[in-house]
This record gives C-alpha cells, structure tokens and sequence, in this order.
C-alpha cells in the first residue's frame, strides 16, 4: 500500500529521535468498492421507505380488491426462478472473468441479461392484468403501494439491464483490465442486491399479502 | 387544426404565457434587477474574456479545493435571496394589522415563507456545509483530493441546478405555497394543482442525489484517504464530525428522494399515497419526511460543531480538551438523531405511549451536545486566547445556541409543545439553533479558512461589523418571536388582527433590519478583502498558528495539495510537526497522479435539470428527449477511461521552488 | 491509445490493461460458493411458497416462518453471492450493512408503530380493513 520510511524513537525513549514526516510515494487505496457499497446501503434504505409505506398503507383496499384476490403466486414463483438462476448465471460470468476468459463472461453475462429481461416481462405482464382488472396503482393505498415498491425494484432492474448492456461492449473494447473488473465486480454486487430486496418482495408482499 | 393544438400540448404542456407573472409588480421589479445584474455579470465575463478559464478552470474543475469554493459562493448567492425573503415577511408582518393588509397577498407570502425555508436549508446551509468538507477534508487528512473527483463536481452541479430550478420558478410560474416541507393533503393534485409544489419536488430531488453522491464521497475519502499513520483517532476533529455527517447524509437523503417521489407520484399518476381517499394516508408523510428531516437538522449542525473544535483549539493555543469524549459525542448524536423524529409532530395524535418515547429520546440528545460546550469551556480555560473573528463568532455561538437547545429541551416535552407547535416560539427556537449555530459556525469557518483558500486574510474591521450586527440582530429579531410564541401566535400568518402585538413585530423587523447590514457587511467585507489583497497577504500558509496539516501547505495550496503525503504520529499533526522542528522538504520531488477536469458532470446535471423542469410543466415529449440525452450523457462518459494524467517531477519542483523563494522572501 | 498510458515506473499500473496501484486483494469468486448459496437459496424460496400456497400451517405461525426463512436467505446471499465478511473492506462493509440494518429497522418498526398508534386515535374504526372489505381482522402486526 503506501511505503513508509519512518524511523521510530528507540525503546529507550532516546533524546534526538529522527521521524520521517514524509513518505515519497503515496498510493491511496481503491474506493470504488468500497463507495459502491455505501451506495447499495443507501439503496437499501430508499426501499425501506417503499416497505415502511406499504406496510402502512398495505391493508387498505378501500372497497376494492385485495392480494388475496390478486396474486397469482404461480407466476411470482416462475419469477423469482428467473432472478435467483440471474444470480447465479452472474456469479459463473464473474468466476470467468476471474479466469480472464473474455468469452465465457461475455456469454453468462447475456444469459444473465437475458432471464433478467425474462423477470421484467413477466412482471410487466403481471402489471398489465392487474391494470386490465381494474387493480391500477391509483385504485387504493394497497395497490398503490405494490406498484411502487414492486415497479421501484422493477425499475432498478431495468436499469441494471441496460449497464449489464453497456458494460459487454465496454468489456469488448477494452477486455479484463483493472477498471473493467472493477466495474463487474459493482454491477455483480448491484445485481445480488437486487435479489436479496426481492427476497423481501416476495416475502413480504406476495406471500404475506395472501394471508388473512 | 386539432393537430396542431395537439402538438403544441406536447410541446409544450401546461407551459404558456400565463407562467410569467406580469401582473406581480414586486416580481416584475425583481425580474428587472435580475436581468440587468445579470447582463452586467455577462457583459463583465465577457468583455475580460473569462468563459474559457471558466469553463477549463473552474466549471470542469475535479479539484476539490475548486468544487468547495463553487459550493461556497454558490451558497452565498443564494443566502441573499432567502434573506429578501426573510426581510419581505418580516416587513409584512410588522405591517399588516387591522385595515392594513401589508404590501404582500396571502398567495403570495405563502411562496414567499417556502421559498424562505427551503432555499436557506437546501441551497445555503448544505451548498456551505458541504463546500467547507469538500475543501477543508482532504487537506486535513493529508490526501490529495477526494476518492471520487469526478462525482463530486457532478454532485456541485446538481446541487446548483436544483437551485436554478428554485429560482426559475420567481418568472416562470409560481412557487410552493406549503411551508418548506409541503404536507399533503395540501401539497396533494387537488389542493395544489399548480406548479409550484412540482418545483419544489424536482429541485429538491436534482439537489438530493448531489447531496447523496458527495455523501458517498466523503465517507470512502475519509475511510480510504487518511495519510499514513492517521488512525481514526488521530484525526482532526473536523474530519471527525465531516465524516459522521456524511453517513447522515447517506443513510437519511434516500428516505427524502423515496417521500418526495411519492409525493410526485401521487400528484402526477393520481396514486393514493397520502390522499384523503381511496385508502391513502397524509400522517405517512409527516412520518417520513421527519425520519428524514430530524438527522438533516444534525448533518447541518455537525460540522459546525467540528469548526468550533478546529478553532477553539486554534485560538486558545491548546489540544482540544477531551478528544476521545468529543468523538463518542459526535457518534451518539449521529445514531440517536434518527430516534427523536416524531417530535416535530407530537400535536399529531400518537397518543401518550409514543410521545413519551420520543420527548424522552429527543432530551437525551441533547446530553452529548452539553457535553460538547463543557469540552470546547474546558479547551479554552488556561488558554491563551486570541479574538481574532473565527473566535468571536464561536463565542457567539456558545451563548446563542446554547439558549436556542434549552428552549428545544423545553419543546421536547410533549405537553409544552401541545401549547408551542407552530408557535413563533417554535420558529424563534429553530432560528436560534440555526443562526446560532450552523450559521454562526459557517462564517467562523469562512473565517478561518479563507486564508488557506485564497492566501489573505478577510477584511477585520468589515467582519468585526458584521459580528456584531448579526450577534446583537440575531436576538433583536429573535427575542419577540419567542414572547409572541408563548402569548399564542401561530406561525406563517400573513395578518394579524390584534393590535396591542404589532409593536412585538416592529421590533422584530428593526433586528432584521440589523441582520441585513450584517450581510451587507459580510459583502463589504469580501471587497475590502479583494480591494486590499496585497496588504492582507499571507505567505506562509499558517496565519493562525494552525495545528491540523491543512496549514502545512500553502495558501492556497498547490494542485496537488501535498508534494509528498504526510506521514502522521500524532493528534493535532501539524503542531505536532512544529514541535519537533519540522522543515519542509525543498528537492526530490517525484511525478504526482491526478484526474482530469470533464465536461460531463456539467452536462448530465444541466440535462437533469432541464427533465426536471419539463416533467414540472407536463412537457412530455422534451422529458422524453431530455431522458434519452441523459443516457446517452452518461453512458458516453462511461466509455471514457482515460480520466487521468500526470504532474511531472519538474513542474511540482518549479511549483514548489516558487514557494520556497517566496518564503525567504518574507522572512 | 493506451500507450500513453504506460508509464515509465515499474510499480504504476495502467489502470485499463494491468492492475493498478494500491488495489485490496480481490474477492475470489468460487463455483462451490455460487452453488452452495444458490441451492440453499432454493429451498428456503420453495419452502415459503409451499407453505403460503398449500396453506400448511395456521396464517399467524406461517408469516413468522417465511420471514424467519426470509432473514436466513438474505444471510444466505450476504455470504455466499455477496461475499460479505467482517474483513472485506477492513471491516467497513460490515459495520456499513450493520448500522444499515439497525436504520432500517428503526424506520420500519418505527413507522408501523407511529402510524397504528395515530390510525388508532385520529381515525378510530378505519383501522382494521374488516369494516371495509368483509375479510375478516388483519393486523398489520
């Protein structure tokens, strides 16, 4: 990390001690990951807050229909298949690259993008029955609630998607450097994260919301 | 025929002629001054050819040094418009009693009391705040700027174009008229169908994701960064309470980005957030917005109380008394500030289980403050203490705040504040603690670094008027509010009926009055400064007898800020360094890294701005095109990887021979 | 291109070709890692399904199970796909995700509570959906 040449007092605790108060070179470490996950903490709280909304707001159907009579826990199932097998296509792209084997990152990385564009057309088609139904976001507190916590988790998959994209073709470019890696290794911990909030989704939304 | 109307609402949405306000002559007056000022303002730049250094110097600036002055002046632009703001209200209020209805409408003045409230918390206090970190942290810390150049020049722009959004909406349209933190049902489509709450959500959610980025930032700087041998309790204090701060900010913003977004939701999907119907539920905003709202009053406060360290220890010539209790202070303010948030609602019907629990919390906090004043009391005793302006106004602020938190401790209990809420008392507690201690605490941190920042000294004579102004303003303006508070009087009135008050009011408007010629002084005195910048001069880096590594470089400081990283032994570095009769290092000086300027931060938030504004008047094809241009931005800055160069070992010689022969010079 | 960027002293990296400077050793990413933690994943995914969708146990005991499965998947996940331990990052990962926790917690339990509480007292006979949709008494406990 950073060279030191410092020349500490001697044990006597002697008079004229000479410290180096410089160092010539100094090489700071590497944030990126660490920021990263500061980022994915804050992240982590904005859903809180969709939670802590829905978990207010998540009974009140105002006359209207309720998760019991909604979900269709099949399809949530099937889903949730979709984005745990992601994770787990994401983690052999990164045991590539770890190996430095540009095609085989480049492969389970379009499979990954692939069930992940799977995920979010079928939660769009979940969406547009709901909406067909008449169960639209503006219908009650409840259903505004799922929308946006479902749709927010939604969005950020989109979004993690069209990095995943860029990312191919900047790892075409450029290959298995540093910076590329660096840059695998945030959208591989992006990716996790977004199954571990689903976890919750799934947990607290769909399965939960068809109890009593 | 039905065409062209069609296009023209895609177009432009609800955006037409009716926006500007040709009918309010107070705006109009302002509009007027705004484009003269302004074409001054261009015309200068202009004729002194200065668009290039500042687009290469300064707008595409990635040195923090840069960043924090941009945030500073930034902050200061912005503290004379909310201060008119204040002024205007003041003025009405001491006006408008009986048959005089004041120079201000009630739609009107409720913009103006928003406008009021957010510009001073959102553009003046956090611009300030996070440019005095942003300069000061990483000079501190012995590193050579912070872990994240690019974001952190992303994050000022957002920041200033969260601003421009504010005050766009002076001549485009209207503001909010809902108090600073827009409660629905009143802040909800059906009360407020205008623009003006959509203002306030996109500047405030533009601004947010700079605040939250520069959050980020400064943590991973300050984790990541340290010189070697700065363990965590070697570090400055500053430092100390900068790096709480930011963990603050990034564990608070995402809850205001989610409620504002929720807020927007509701008004542009017509979702049933915090609607009166369909199941949706207004108390869930109040309850959000103050779990964010409660540490963000912390993240203002805590760096001043950093800044009182740096200076108290400064101007007594002492270490800082009790460095170990000052950090535990510091890390509990930082957990149980996110334990007290219901206060600010306790009138709301929780019931006595719950407002138990949070009066009990929010008194609590106020202990490791207390503990604080006793530490920077004890610093000071048997100290050689010199008044110069830094100390003066922490002095201020030791008698100011401190009265403004008992008064918060009297607020905290739950039956009080059944009588208090939104009171003026409440308003004269929050000022107190505001002025008394973020402000106060900003313009001793100006004080004292700005001759680090530019290498003179400010003007003594204009700062020593403006301090007393404000100290002695302060409390002529303040002090009626709090008898007003007790006697009943509620907040965000724009008239009154009883005349037997007004005369309370008048003499809240003479202190206003005295707090305007502090600012003017505040000015007076950055032009004097420039005026006399020969005379102020300091060469040496160190005008204070500084004790933190920030003064061991020059003034200002170098690119690079430090030829060779420190290497720290102990607190208090650099009067460590003295001490031991530390010389500079005059040769060998090797190649130094650094990132390159970029256009992009610029770019993307001035794109953010514009979906900001586009989405505020419904203008649905310009949001879309905006968008795809913000992707695109964003994703051709990330194809760019060469975001770095090099300084040679022959410029930072040349650079560093300079100083050398100035300091013999002077000697 | 990138030829500017190799510089002249051994130690400096290119930051787009070699390893740069002052990097942390990097997480190593395993295949048994990726598989323990995925098929672990599974079943504490089907077990939560099977239990809501073939209605096993009682309403009340079964969110107390799934959300218990709940809390030990995303342990599952924090290892085993995130690679989360107290040493990455010198342990600043985990005191970020800790106190990440606690906030959240705190602003969860912390709004349910405050809002049953004023629900309760500002709009007495909203509280329970029953009244509203005939299905009985939800607790949102």
């Amino acid at each position: 990390m950073s060279n030191t040449n410092a020349t500490f007092p001697s044990a006597s605790g002697g008079a004229a001690a000479v410290r180096e108060y410089h160092v010539r070179e100094h090489h700071p470490e590497q944030g990126t990951l660490l920021g990263f996950w500061i980022y994915l903490m804050s992240d982590c709280l904005l859903f809180a807050s969709l939670f802590a909304a829905y978990a207010v707001l998540g009974r009140n159907y105002a006359g209207g229909p309720s998760g019991a009579e909604l979900f269709d826990l099949p399809l949530v199932a099937i889903n949730t298949a979709f984005l745990l097998v992601s994770s787990i296509t994401f983690g052999f792209a990164m045991i590539a690259a770890q190996a430095k084997k540009l095609g085989g990152t480049m492969l389970w990385l379009g499979i990954t993008g692939l069930l992940g564009l799977c995920f979010l057309g079928l939660e769009l088609y979940e969406f547009y029955h709901l909406i067909h139904e008449g169960a639209g976001p503006s219908r009650s507190g409840f259903l505004t609630a799922f929308f946006s916590l479902v749709g927010t988790h939604g969005l950020h998959v989109l979004f993690g998607i069209v990095w995943l994209v860029v990312l191919m073709f900047q790892l075409a470019k450029h290959g298995l450097g540093a910076e590329n890696m660096r840059r695998l290794s945030c959208l591989s911990l992006f990716w996790h994260f977004l199954d571990v909030v689903w976890i919750f989704v799934f947990t607290f939304v769909y399965l939960m919301g068809v109890l009593p | 025929m039905q065409d062209s109307f069609d296009l023209t609402k895609l177009i432009f949405g609800r955006l037409s002629w009716d926006a500007i306000p040709f009918h309010e002559p107070i705006l109009l007056a302002t509009f007027a001054g705004v484009l003269v000022g302004g074409a001054a303002l261009l015309g200068l730049i202009t004729y002194f050819r200065l668009w290039g250094k500042l687009w290469h110097d300064w707008f595409t600036s990635i040195d923090h040094k840069k960043i924090g002055i941009m945030y500073m002046v930034l902050g200061i632009v912005m503290l004379l418009r909310g201060f008119a703001d204040a002024l205007m209200m003041r003025a009405q209020q001491a006006l408008s009693f009986g048959e005089n209805a004041g120079f201000l409408p009630p739609h009107h003045y409720d913009q103006v009391f928003t406008a009021h409230g957010v510009i001073m918390i959102f553009f003046v206090a956090m611009p300030l705040v996070t440019g005095l970190m942003n300069y000061v942290v990483p000079l501190q810390i012995g590193a050579r700027d912070v872990a994240f150049p690019f974001l952190n020049n992303f994050s000022f722009w957002m920041t200033a174009m969260g601003a421009v959004l504010v005050m766009a909406s002076l001549f485009v349209g209207e503001f909010a008229r809902t108090g600073w933190l827009a409660y629905p049902p009143l802040s909800g489509i059906l009360a407020s169908p205008g623009v003006g709450v959509d203002y306030y959500i996109w500047a405030l959610q533009v601004a947010g994701v700079g605040t939250l980025l520069s959050g980020v930032n400064l943590i991973v700087t300050i984790v990541k960064m340290r010189a070697p041998g700065m363990d965590l309790m070697k570090m400055p204090v500053f430092t100390w309470t900068s790096l709480c701060t930011n963990i603050l900010i990034v564990v608070t913003f995402p809850i205001l980005t989610a409620t504002l977004a929720m807020l927007g939701m509701d008004r542009l999907f017509d979702t049933a957030f915090f609607t009166n119907d369909r199941g949706g539920n207004a108390m869930l905003y109040v309850n959000l917005i103050w779990i964010w709202g409660h540490p963000e009053v912390y993240i203002l406060i805590l760096p001043a109380f950093g800044i009182f360290s740096e200076v108290v220890s400064t101007f007594s010539g002492k270490r800082l008394f009790g460095y170990t209790s000052m950090v535990y202070a510091t890390c509990v303010i930082m957990v149980l500030s996110y334990l007290v948030w219901l206060h600010h609602f306790f009138t709301m019907g929780s019931g006595a289980s719950v407002n138990s629990f949070f009066g009990i919390t929010t008194m609590i906090i106020s202990i490791p403050t207390g503990a604080k004043i006793f530490n920077w009391l004890f610093t000071m005793y048997r100290g050689r203490i010199r008044f110069e302006l830094p100390m003066m106004w922490t002095i201020s602020f030791m008698l100011t705040f401190t009265i403004g938190g008992m008064t918060g401790v009297m607020l905290a209990i739950p039956a009080a504040d059944f009588v208090l809420h939104n009171s003026l008392f409440l308003i004269a507690h929050f000022h107190n603690v505001i002025i008394g201690g973020v402000v106060f605490g900003l313009f001793a941190g100006i004080n004292y670094w700005f001759p680090k920042a530019f290498g003179y000294k400010l003007d003594e004579f204009w700062g020593k008027v403006s301090f007393w102004l404000w100290s002695i303003g302060f409390w002529v303006a303040f002090t009626p509010p709090y008898i007003l508070g007790f006697m009943g009087v509620t907040r965000r009135m724009s008239h009154f009926e009883d005349p037997e008050l007004q005369w309370l009011f008048q003499i809240s408007f003479v202190g206003t009055l005295m707090i305007a010629g502090g600012i003017g002084a505040l000015l007076m005195q950055f032009f004097m400064t420039w005026k006399n910048r020969k005379a102020l001069r300091d060469v040496t880096g160190d005008p204070w007898d500084g004790r933190t590594l920030e003064w061991s470089t020059s003034s200002p400081p170098p690119d690079y800020n430090f030829a060779f990283t420190p290497v720290v032994y102990d607190n208090d570095t650099f009067a460590d360094m003295k001490k031991a009769g530390w010389k500079r290092p005059l040769a060998d000086y090797v190649e130094i890294h650094m990132p390159k300027n970029t256009w992009a931060g610029f770019v993307i938030s001035a794109i953010a701005m514009v979906i900001g504004f586009a989405i505020i008047w419904h203008m649905w094809l310009l949001t879309g095109l905006a968008f795809v241009a913000l992707m695109v931005a964003i994703v051709v800055h990330t194809f760019n990887y060469k975001r770095d160069y090099y300084i040679s070992a022959e410029e930072v010689t040349r650079t560093e021979n300079e100083r050398t022969k100035l300091l013999e010079a002077h000697v | 291109m990138s030829s500017q960027h190799h510089d002249h002293h051994g130690h400096h990296g290119d930051p787009l070709h070699g390893h740069t400077h002052g990097d942390a050793p990097g997480v190593h990413y395993s295949l048994k890692d990726y598989t323990t933690g995925f098929i672990l994943a599974v079943i504490l995914t089907v077990i939560p399904f099977w239990l809501v969708m073939g209605n096993v146990l009682d309403p009340s005991t079964t969110k107390y199970v799934i959300l218990g499965f709940a809390g030990v998947q995303l342990i599952v996940h924090m290892v085993y796909f995130l690679h989360m331990n107290s040493k990455s990052e010198g342990g600043w990962n985990m005191m970020a995700l800790l106190l990440t926790i606690v906030l959240l917690v705190i602003v969860l339990s912390g709004s349910i509570w405050v809002m049953h509480h004023m629900n309760a007292n500002m709009m007495p006979g909203m509280g329970d959906a029953a009244a509203v949709t005939g299905h009985g008494n939800h607790d949102m406990q």
